[in-house]
């Protein structure tokens, strides 16, 4: 098991490589932060900036070099470096937003935030799965089987920034009527909030309730589908009828035998689960303004800065590559045909 | 002893006619109440976004003698914006905006897709081992970080086919996957066999076996693919990383409509809203009418 | 031999020596509605089971054997249509609640699936399945109890190492293996009545014999009556008393195993014994098959469902749907309008032993399709 688990991890360096090497080209090809940043001195001054600012920039943000040695030296800041680059070193680059926003400090405490919404929504979203695609499964063509799964498409169909804001003007009106701030629908924390992990977390409660439901509800649908479909094979197959036979009564055998093997499939779905709530958090976050990672990481985009958008995608890289590792384990936990070599 | 078939064959003793496999498909799919209905409506909102704005006087565009902020009436159906601008000549251009970059993200993305799936498939081994890393490695880059990007560094304003483009150079993999685990299984058969032997080669095989036989798996993905295009253009458009004003897409619409969900400017909200819902829903009730007609082993033969 | 006979499982055993009858079917008919119609899958069965007696359900695929038994099991969906009667020990089956079912089912009847390979659940040892078919019917016997009557149930249908096997998981164990966990299942509580479903048709000829060997031991040791269902003419002949023939959801014929393979008095009844290789008949013998495929079991058309292929059909025979008439007095019953001209005849008197004509193959190609188009209808 613990093999299993280094091995596995292992693994994962050449797929988080190749994922940065990629992201790493296209978005350093895509954008020349130099030039913007040229543009908009010039518009503000009026005047052409000197070669001088223009090198100085340049040597600042590495854009000196070609974009394999930049990637080399964002990778293991080995080489002629301003000692603020190097990942394998625990350093991220330098952020062209200035050494005021440093790339490590705004992650180190923006991820916490995200992390805390993303396992909220998908913990949710695959429990609430789980039980509407067993329910409809159960009662399979029934008025309820019907209603769980439209409204499993309407989820399906609804974009998630819609329902977000939809949600969020909803939970203001809500606090309206009762006449007090029940749920809290801007940002992730009481501004300013001090105070130990726990007390930090019971403060954000109100905050994460509306964006964890909007999440949760924007992917639940689509591994409900399948719970009902992998639950439906489980409940017409021969075991099933087997253990029928054996005159187990038929709300057991629905829990001890169809529910416990159709869930061994389900597991195959929670880093998909995982990768759609980090990509549903920049949204969510935009919308409800969090100061998480994934407004950051839009940020970044629109401002082109290179080194943050890939600090980005290297940690929602390796929290999507987590969750496949718990899938993995726990598929091997489900189903006694796998084993761990 | 005679044992002549004719009489056999009395009609009397046929109880069901014959089917050809497509007659069988359409009659299935026919079937499905739920996709009919939505068929139905995705061709009117087709038509709404396509012909709609030949027959309707105003267009997306701002313009001085629309008043502001117009609740919906006969003149105006669905409103009119702060800016000016009439939201049922809007809808018409954005939903077609939306339309373009879904079509072709299904059209382009189910054509990688299944040419990957079908190679990787097809040769195992270790060509199938390096593509299947590389979707590996796709699966963990974060789809709207990487799109929002390439979409972002368009400099002049970004058009649909820019985003269609963007979005089918990315949102291939689900596609493959699928392909690809049917190939596997297929490859195994014995028509596949016999097309080897006969000296067929490869790429014969792919194009004319393995793909055709794995039609149904592709139609039903390249559908589904419609809704995810949708949905994911919609969203880039709203975070502003996608196609720009003075252009307008459904998402753009929306994110202009802001917070509006619940004053006198519903409308600004809800319109684009409902329309994004409609197209997605209608598009998974017909793959999923599809799924039913096309791969029996799936068919759930309502009782 | 380990002894089975563990003090519980003869709670509850309804005495009765061999010869009352414990199973009476009554005109059993099931129909499934389809969007095309209903199908009438099973069309009116009646058979008596008597204690200890073995009776052979014979017919192909869609002919509604399987059907039956499940029907009596109540295992089929609720939308099926079931009608008639099933008796056990005068105890009416049809139309019990899912409560009063599981008490019957796995202590007085239980039953036997064709597939070992998926009959068991692959996240559950045998041992854990073997156990719940005992600790369901007695709640109040211990673990460990239950665990040493597993391993002599085990040891008992022939598993060797049983105190091992019962910690293995099914796909541990081989098909044949994996049966012989089913059978023990079966007979765990004694029941009065075991159903085999085809049970060695998905295994390899080397280890079908040896199932239906396992299986004949654990019917003697408990003294069960027995139902084969199966396609298989060949499994029939040594191991049941009595054989019922079906077709289209209809018995056709039903005698004792000596009528059935000696005298049979339906056409269908002969052609299957025709296509049934023998060793006691010279090499250059040619099997004789029956052409064309059963009759769609939606809307059947009125008449005898088997004279499309039979070489023997008249008029009457699309008219009149023949009842099943007596042959003689002994119980030997058939259901065709010329019983009496088949007395005597050998299968390729009445079916030519070869096709000759291409025109032949290709129209019975045609209802081949459409037949199995049929059968996949029904098979949902």
């Amino acid at each position: 098991m613990v093999v299993f688990i280094i091995r596995r991890t292992l693994m994962m360096i050449p797929v988080l490589l190749g994922a940065t090497i990629l992201c790493f080209a296209l978005v350093d090809l895509s954008n020349d932060p130099v030039q913007d940043r040229v543009f908009e001195i010039e518009q503000s001054t009026g005047e052409p900036v000197p070669q001088s600012t223009i090198d100085a920039l340049e040597a600042s943000w590495y854009y000196d070099r070609s974009v394999p040695e930049r990637y080399w030296i964002w990778l293991t800041g080995l080489g002629d470096t301003n000692d603020d680059i190097g990942l394998l070193q625990g350093k991220w680059g330098p952020s062209i937003e200035g050494s005021a926003m440093d790339i490590g400090t705004e992650i180190s405490s923006r991820f916490w935030i995200t992390l805390r919404l993303v396992l909220f929504a998908t913990i949710a979203s695959i429990g609430i799965a789980i039980l509407a695609g067993v329910v409809s499964a159960v009662k399979q063509y029934s008025r309820t089987d019907y209603t769980l799964t439209f409204l499993g498409f309407l989820f399906l169909a609804m974009p998630i920034f819609w329902l977000g804001s939809l949600f969020k003007e909803g939970a203001v009106q809500l606090n309206k009527i009762l006449g007090s701030t029940v749920f809290q629908t801007y940002g992730s924390g009481t501004t300013g909030f001090q105070g130990n992990g726990w007390a930090v977390f019971v403060d954000s409660l109100p905050y994460l309730i509306v964006p964890t439901l909007v999440l949760m509800l924007g992917g639940y649908a689509a591994i409900s589908r399948y719970q009902r479909a992998s639950m439906l094979e489980v409940m017409n197959s021969d075991y099933v009828r087997l253990a029928r036979a054996k005159g187990v009564r038929n709300g057991t055998v629905m829990r001890r035998h169809a529910l416990r093997t159709a869930l061994i499939p389900v597991a195959t779905f929670a880093p998909l689960a995982l990768s759609g709530a980090m990509g549903g958090a920049m949204v969510t976050e935009s919308i409800f303004g969090w100061r998480g990672l994934g407004v950051y990481s839009l940020d970044a985009i629109n401002a082109g800065d290179t080194f943050a958008v890939m600090a980005y995608v290297l940690i929602s890289g390796v929290v999507v590559l987590i969750g496949v590792l718990i899938s993995d384990i726990l598929y091997g936990v489900l189903d006694p045909r796998i084993r761990y070599e | 002893m005679s044992n002549t078939a004719a009489p056999r064959l009395d009609a009397e003793a046929i109880t069901s006619k014959e089917r050809g496999q497509w007659e069988l498909v359409f009659r299935r799919f026919f079937r499905h109440r739920a996709a009919v209905v939505s068929l139905v409506i995705f061709v009117v909102v087709v038509l709404f976004a396509y012909v709609g704005p030949f027959l309707w006087k105003w267009d997306y565009k701002i313009h001085s003698e629309i008043p502001s902020w117009a609740a919906p009436s006969l003149a105006h159906p669905f409103g009119t914006d702060k800016a000016g601008r009439d939201m049922l000549g809007a809808m018409m251009q954005a939903t077609k905006q939306s339309l373009n970059v879904a079509l072709v993200v299904a059209i382009g993305s189910t054509v990688i897709g299944a040419l990957y799936g079908a190679v990787a498939g097809f040769y195992r081994g270790w060509v199938d081992s390096v593509l299947m890393r590389f979707l590996d490695i796709m699966f963990v880059i974060p789809f709207l970080v990487i799109t929002g990007a390439l979409a972002g560094a368009i400099d002049t304003s970004v058009r649909w086919y820019h985003m269609a483009i963007i979005l089918a150079v990315f949102g291939w993999t689900s596609i493959a996957r699928a392909v690809r685990a049917e190939v596997l299984s297929l490859r195994e058969k014995e028509f596949i066999e016999a097309a080897r032997s006969a000296g067929g080669s490869d790429w014969h095989i792919i194009t004319k076996h393995l793909i055709p036989n794995t039609m149904s798996v592709i139609i039903v993905s390249a559908t589904l693919q419609i809704a995810f295009a949708i949905l994911s253009e919609t969203t880039l458009s709203f975070l502003g990383l996608g196609i720009q004003s003075p252009d307008t897409s459904l998402g753009l619409l929306i994110d202009a409509a802001g917070a509006s969900a619940f004053n006198e400017h519903w409308y600004l909200f809800y319109i684009p809203g409902v329309m994004i819902i409609l197209i997605a829903l209608t598009i998974n009730f017909i793959g999923d009418g599809m799924r039913d007609a096309m791969d029996p082993r799936q068919t759930m033969v309502r009782r | 031999m380990a002894n089975i006979s563990v003090s519980t499982s003869d709670k509850g055993r309804a005495t009765g020596t061999k010869g009352d009858t414990v199973l009476a079917v009554k005109d059993l008919a099931v129909g499934f509605p389809t969007d095309d119609g209903l199908v009438n899958a099973v069309r009116g069965v009646s058979y008596e089971l008597r204690r200890g007696q073995s009776l052979g359900i014979v017919g192909e695929s869609g002919s509604g054997k399987s059907v039956t038994s499940m029907a009596i099991m109540g295992l089929l969906p609720k939308t099926a249509q079931i009608t008639g009667s099933a008796k056990l020990e005068g105890e009416e089956l049809l139309g019990l609640g899912d409560a009063e079912l599981s008490r019957i089912r796995g202590k007085k009847i239980s039953m036997i699936f064709q597939d070992p390979l998926t009959s068991l659940n692959p996240v559950y040892t045998v041992g854990y399945q073997l156990a719940e078919a005992i600790r369901t019917h007695y709640s109040d016997i211990s673990k460990s109890e239950a665990r040493a009557r597993c391993i002599d149930l085990l040891d008992s249908v022939g598993i060797p190492n049983p105190q091992q096997r019962v910690d293995a998981y099914p796909h541990e164990l081989s098909g044949g293996m994996r049966q012989r966990v089913v059978i023990a299942i079966a007979m765990a509580n004694n029941p009065d009545v075991i159903i085999a479903d085809e049970p060695t048709t998905a295994l390899d000829v080397t280890v079908q014999a040896q199932v239906l060997e396992a299986l004949e031991k654990a019917r003697e040791e408990v003294n069960a009556a027995l139902i084969l269902i199966t396609h298989d003419l060949g499994v029939i002949a040594g191991h049941t008393d009595e054989v019922l023939v079906m077709y289209a959801g209809r018995p056709v014929e039903h005698g004792s195993v000596d009528e059935i393979f000696y005298q049979p008095r339906m056409p269908y009844t002969l052609g299957l014994i025709g296509s049934l290789p023998r060793m006691d008949e010279s090499r250059d013998q040619r099997l004789t098959p029956i052409h064309g495929t059963p009759p769609s079991m939606l809307n059947l058309a009125p008449g005898c469902p088997f004279r499309a292929r039979c070489p023997m059909h008249q008029d009457i025979c699309a008219e009149v749907e023949p009842d099943l008439l007596p042959i003689n007095g002994s119980g030997h019953v058939a259901a065709c309008h010329f019983s009496d001209q088949l007395e005597g005849k050998a299968p390729d008197d009445v079916f030519a032993p070869v096709a000759t004509d291409l025109s032949v193959e290709a129209e019975v190609e045609a209802m081949d399709a459409e037949g199995a188009a049929a059968a996949d209808e029904e098979d949902k």
